[in-house]
């Protein structure tokens, strides 16, 4: 690990501040991402500032939204009784993800801004754009199966590995943020970027722009939500492909549906072209099938990945129907 | 960079400077010579790192000591007082070992995980899981066991989890 020095800020201004004077600096939460990649150098600050006690670790219930502060960690997202009862697809993505021990210190700051697990990306011997611009990708012909099928580039086809993000943004969440230039709020669904031909960009953040927490609108209907995950293991592994759905249904019709897929691409997934095509349609697997096929129309697979595409129809047509109760 | 820290470890307090680059794993194994906890992956993958910070488990191969300076830390060794801990009984009683390299941690992880049962917190298998030692695997996931000593671990777990 290179040297670095560690302080605490006061408030979020001065903490704001202190990155904006070091290009290299870092915040830090939890160190599950950051810590691993700084032992592999692929992180490489000369300044952490700690954020934890900066931001709220305190997930406030408001009749039309529910405020999570960036400091939540994991485990209390996914065990909070207003979470679990509003929208029980954010507890289920979360607890999808990582171990017990890990979702203790992982906060939801970090969680949304950890780095792709590609592998080549951790291997400093192998080149890759997302590490070091311009050098190449090594998956493009190489190991290809957790990688994107959907908007990724030539220089990048990396997914996005977090699991909580896939539902929040299936929930249309937004994600409140103090930088530099003051204060602003992203949609979670334009917080993560495409690689296009600047895949080291992971997200639209400047450089010291501080999460300080993501507002979920209430959405009536997300009662009826889930989170389902494919992964290599049943359990403690990232995503090949996930699902996240809120469907409402009324006399064997869709009224309205939110729909997110996990490990396809670059960034959560929001199935929007799927989303046109249910609602107003019958709910049965036909139009299930359907509206899958009209997300995935766009899918651009690899050799390596070509299994995704029937793995994401299925998933999509599996959990729709369990969400509006059309036997398969 | 040289920070002065303390870290309270099964209830016994220590003071000592340490590089930035320090984790909390590095510090008791290497510094205080605590060697209860293991390093197996170094990556937060294996969980032989586990400790309780308060009552929460955690891996301590991912946490910088400087960040966790004052914390009040329990490892394997601090879990019995005069007594064994039912869960390091329970492993013995189960043959729930082979090498003992993952045991601390995963004795650690099994009382932190039972916390948070107690506690009503669900996992990624509550609504569907039948059996207790279905929640037990799921929950203890984050600990992995080079041996593959699981099939005496998880009726251990579940035995002192009935309780
Ligand atoms: C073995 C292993 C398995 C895992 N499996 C999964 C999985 O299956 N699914 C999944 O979703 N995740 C998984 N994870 C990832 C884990 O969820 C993340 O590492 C964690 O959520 C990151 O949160 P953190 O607080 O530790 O972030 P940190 O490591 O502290 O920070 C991550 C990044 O976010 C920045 N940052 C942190 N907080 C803020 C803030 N408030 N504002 C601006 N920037 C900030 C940091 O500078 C850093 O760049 C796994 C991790 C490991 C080690
Ligand atoms: S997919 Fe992206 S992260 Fe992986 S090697 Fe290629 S450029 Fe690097
Ligand atoms: S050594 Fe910490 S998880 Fe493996
Ligand atoms: S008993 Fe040998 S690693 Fe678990």
């Amino acid at each position: 690990m290179r040297p670095f020095r560690y302080q605490h800020a006061p408030d979020i201004g001065s903490a704001v501040s202190a990155l904006a004077e070091a290009p290299e600096a870092a915040y830090l939460a939890g160190g599950t991402n950051l810590v691993d990649l700084m032992k592999l150098e692929v992180a490489v600050p000369d300044l952490l500032v700690d954020v934890r006690e900066l931001t709220s670790d305190r997930i406030e219930a408001h009749p039309d939204f529910v405020r999570i502060g960036a400091a939540v960690t994991n485990s209390a997202l996914a065990a909070d009784p207003v979470i679990r009862r509003r929208f029980p697809m954010l507890s289920q993505a979360v607890l999808s993800g990582a171990s017990g021990q890990l979702r203790n210190l992982a906060t939801t700051g970090g969680n949304l801004l950890q780095r792709t697990r590609c592998p080549y990306f951790q291997d400093l011997n192998t080149p890759c754009n997302k590490r070091e611009p311009g050098t190449g990708c090594s998956a493009r012909e190489g190991f290809q199966r957790d990688h994107a099928i959907l908007g990724a580039s030539e220089a990048c086809i990396a997914t996005h590995p977090s699991d909580m993000a896939v539902a929040l943004a299936a929930l249309d969440a937004v994600v409140n943020t103090e930088g530099p230039r003051g204060p602003r709020a992203i949609p979670l669904v334009d917080l993560h970027r495409l690689p296009g031909d600047e895949p080291e960009r992971d997200t639209v953040l400047e450089h010291g722009e501080l999460i300080t927490s993501v507002d979920v609108p209430q959405l009536d209907f997300a009662t009826n939500s889930r989170y389902r995950k494919a992964r290599d293991r049943a359990s403690f592994a990232f995503a090949l492909v996930s699902v996240a759905a809120a469907v409402d249904t009324a006399d064997g019709v869709v009224r309205d549906v939110r729909l997110a897929l996990g490990g396809v691409a670059h960034k959560p997934w929001r199935a929007t072209d799927a989303e046109a095509a249910l609602r107003g349609a019958e709910a049965s697997v036909e139009e299930f099938r359907r509206a899958a096929d009209a997300e995935l129309a766009g899918a651009r697979p690899l050799p390596g990945n070509e299994f995704k595409i029937p793995l994401a129809r299925n998933m999509i047509v599996g959990v729709l129907s369990e969400l509006s109760g059309v036997p398969r | 960079m040289d920070t002065e820290i303390t870290l309270v470890v099964d209830g016994v307090e220590h003071s000592l400077v340490v590089d930035t680059r320090t984790t909390v794993l590095d510090a008791l194994r290497e510094r205080l010579g605590i060697t209860s906890p293991k390093k197996g992956c170094d990556q937060g993958q294996c969980g032989a790192c586990t400790l309780l910070l308060g009552d929460r488990r955690v891996n301590s191969c991912l946490m910088l000591a400087v960040a966790y300076d004052g914390a009040n830390l329990r490892t394997a060794d601090g879990l019995a007082d005069a007594d064994m801990h039912p869960l390091q009984r329970a492993f013995i009683e189960h043959d729930a070992f082979q090498c003992g390299y993952c045991t601390p941690g995963q004795v650690v992880s099994a009382v932190g995980m039972m916390q948070e049962m107690r506690e009503g917190e669900p996992s990624a298998v509550t609504a569907d899981a039948a059996e207790l030692s279905d929640e037990v695997r799921e929950r203890m996931s984050g600990n992995l066991c080079r041996c593959g000593a699981y099939a005496n671990m998880i009726p251990a777990i579940v035995e002192v989890a009935q309780r």
